[in-house]
């Protein structure tokens, strides 16, 4: 009670799951729609035409960790930044206020529930997948850690942002604007060796590159860097992510006047 | 008086609270004040009096640039996760989830306070505030008053010792008002101390045991209610005489009158303050002493001053 108040995380975290099921719509079917819509033109389409593959696998298979990656970063980092963002609009941050509420209940709650939200969409996305292209996971358990890992990171990314949004346009600007595109250029659906230099050196200073390549590594036990480095880059992240909030609560930055 | 004092029990201290917006708007200067157990003490104000601020202060809004607040005789900074869990605060604005339904965003309210779900609990407090027919509505479709009654039962799902509201009656209408009020005299009898604020001087005269004015970010005066109308309530008098007097004859030197409206009318303005004499005693007197000088009048215009004249002549200036 004194130093972690579960019951009022608990509450924090079902009332934040039961918002997204309310918009179910919005925060689960629409990424699914995207995801298999990608599928569907890169996938089994534009992929058919691709008779050597990418990295050594089918190229339908090859976009499968890169997709999901991508709907990863996005999702998680609206949904935690969304879920801060309106009651911090509303007003109705009143109560998390001044409630017996601190920072580490703050994040189990919004920051668990984000996750869990991004986790059960990589379920539906995988196997939305799987009716389209083949695919295998060399390692599974590796898999769902690293997953679990860029979820929590980019929620805790998604909370700092809607903390410090103050309007609707910054709270998009910075998923559209930056993280969509870092995504696309991050080899999502390509092999970065496949670019010329000087590209392939510019692509090494993108960090979503790590990302998609940490998860790839996962699925096929190859990928263009090496995985010691992508997580090694992906806790540092988290790392930040946690200071920033961690100083954020300390000195009540955008939450308390 | 003091043994009455020494009865009563402080449930919060504050002192030496100041706040100083990043802007460098000096929002509270310096604010003591106790509040006693079980009381329904109202902070009376014009707006940005910094009413808003104190509450903030207490219920962790604001962070205050210095002093303390103690609560239930703790240190609210140091131990704020165990305090909190006994304050409730009802907003000024009607800020929360207008999506929810207003059984479980009750519900809600008490979990993150940290207790057990407790269903017949959350039926008492909807029943208590006329809102059980209500339970399965999305808060958006609820009238104004409705809102503020869901705001309300949402700071007292989790049963807190002190209580506060902010403006609880603004943008309402007369007959909710006093409904709200009678909920506010029922929480008060359940034990509840309620702090409450309001521009409203009626609000304060009619609810309140106690009365705090504040005025840009100090308290003028804290009293009883009653207690303050007896140290600065005035007593006036308008005496309108048959025939004009140029001067105030010298029978009457020992009354505070003055002549006004070119010598017509004699003006009493008395009672209060140290003596001990009412006003409207001596106002009986006043009108003997002019029966015997043999000087007529017509009419008689007797008022005692309100809590209304009293917080305009604080906020000019004047009196205190």
């Amino acid at each position: 009670m004194s130093l972690f108040n579960a019951r009022s995380a608990w509450t924090i975290y079902k009332q934040e799951l039961m918002r997204a099921f309310r918009t179910a719509m919005q925060s689960i079917l629409a990424p699914v729609l995207t995801t298999t819509l990608y599928f569907v033109v890169f996938g089994a389409a534009i992929g058919g035409q691709m008779q050597g593959g990418m990295g050594g696998v089918n190229y339908g298979a090859f976009i499968v960790p890169g997709l999901l990656l991508l709907t990863l970063l996005g999702e998680s980092t609206s949904n935690a930044s969304f879920g801060i963002y309106m009651p911090r609009f509303t007003g109705a941050i009143y109560e998390l206020l001044s409630a017996p509420v601190g920072v580490a209940e703050t994040l189990a709650g919004f920051v668990g529930a984000a996750a869990t939200k991004s986790l059960i969409l990589a379920t539906i996305i995988l196997g939305t997948a799987s009716f389209f292209v083949d695919f295998t996971i060399a390692h599974p358990v590796y898999a769902f850690g690293y997953i679990l890992l860029v979820s929590a990171s980019f929620s805790l990314f998604g909370f700092i942002l809607g903390i410090w949004a103050d309007s609707f346009e910054k709270l998009s600007i910075v998923p559209m604007l930056i993280l969509m595109p870092l995504t696309f250029l991050g080899g999502t659906f390509y092999s970065i060796d496949v670019l010329p230099e000087p590209w392939r050196s510019v692509a090494m200073a993108n960090p979503v590159v790590y990302l998609v390549n940490g998860l790839r590594w996962t699925f096929y036990g190859s990928s263009d860097v090496s995985i010691g480095i992508s997580l090694g880059l992906t806790l540092f992240f988290l790392a930040i992510c946690v200071t920033l909030i961690a100083w954020i609560f300390r000195t009540g930055w955008r939450l308390r006047t | 008086m003091l043994a009455h004092l020494g009865a009563m029990q402080t449930i919060l201290e504050i002192s030496g609270l100041t706040k100083t917006y990043a802007g460098g708007f000096t929002a509270l200067k310096g604010v003591d004040l106790s509040i006693n157990k079980g009381e329904i003490f109202a902070l009376l104000g014009p707006n940005g009096a910094g009413k808003t601020t104190l509450i903030g202060a207490v219920c962790g809004l604001v962070r205050p640039t210095s002093g303390t607040i103690n609560a239930f005789g703790e240190d609210m900074a140091r131990n704020w996760r165990r305090l909190r869990a006994r304050v409730g605060l009802v907003p000024q604005e009607l800020a929360t989830d207008m999506f929810e339904r207003v059984q479980h965003a009750v519900g809600h309210s008490r979990g993150l306070f940290g207790l057990p779900p407790d269903p017949a609990r959350v039926e008492e407090i909807l029943r208590a505030l006329s809102l059980w027919d209500k339970r399965d509505a999305q808060i958006r479709t609820l009238s104004g008053g409705m809102k503020r009654r869901v705001l309300i039962a949402k700071a007292l799902a989790h049963d807190p010792e002190l209580l506060f509201l902010d403006e609880p009656t603004a943008g309402v209408d007369v007959e909710l008002r006093r409904d709200m009020w009678r909920q506010i005299e029922l929480l008060r009898e359940r034990g509840t101390t309620i702090i409450l604020t309001t521009h409203y001087l009626e609000e304060a005269e009619e609810m309140a045991d106690r009365v705090g004015i504040i005025n840009k970010g100090e308290i003028l005066m804290v009293d009883g209610k009653k207690a303050m109308m007896e140290r600065l309530g005035r007593t006036e008098a308008l005496i309108t005489l048959a025939q004009p007097l140029d001067t105030v004859p010298e029978v009457l030197s020992a009354f505070p009158v003055s002549l006004t409206e070119e010598g017509r009318v004699l003006c009493y303005r008395g009672g209060g303050g140290e003596g001990d004499i009412g006003g409207t005693t001596e106002v009986a007197e006043l009108t003997k002493a002019l029966t015997r000088s043999g000087i007529d009048y017509t009419a008689i215009d007797i008022h005692e001053s309100s809590l209304e004249d009293i917080f305009v002549d604080l906020l000019d200036g004047g009196a205190a």
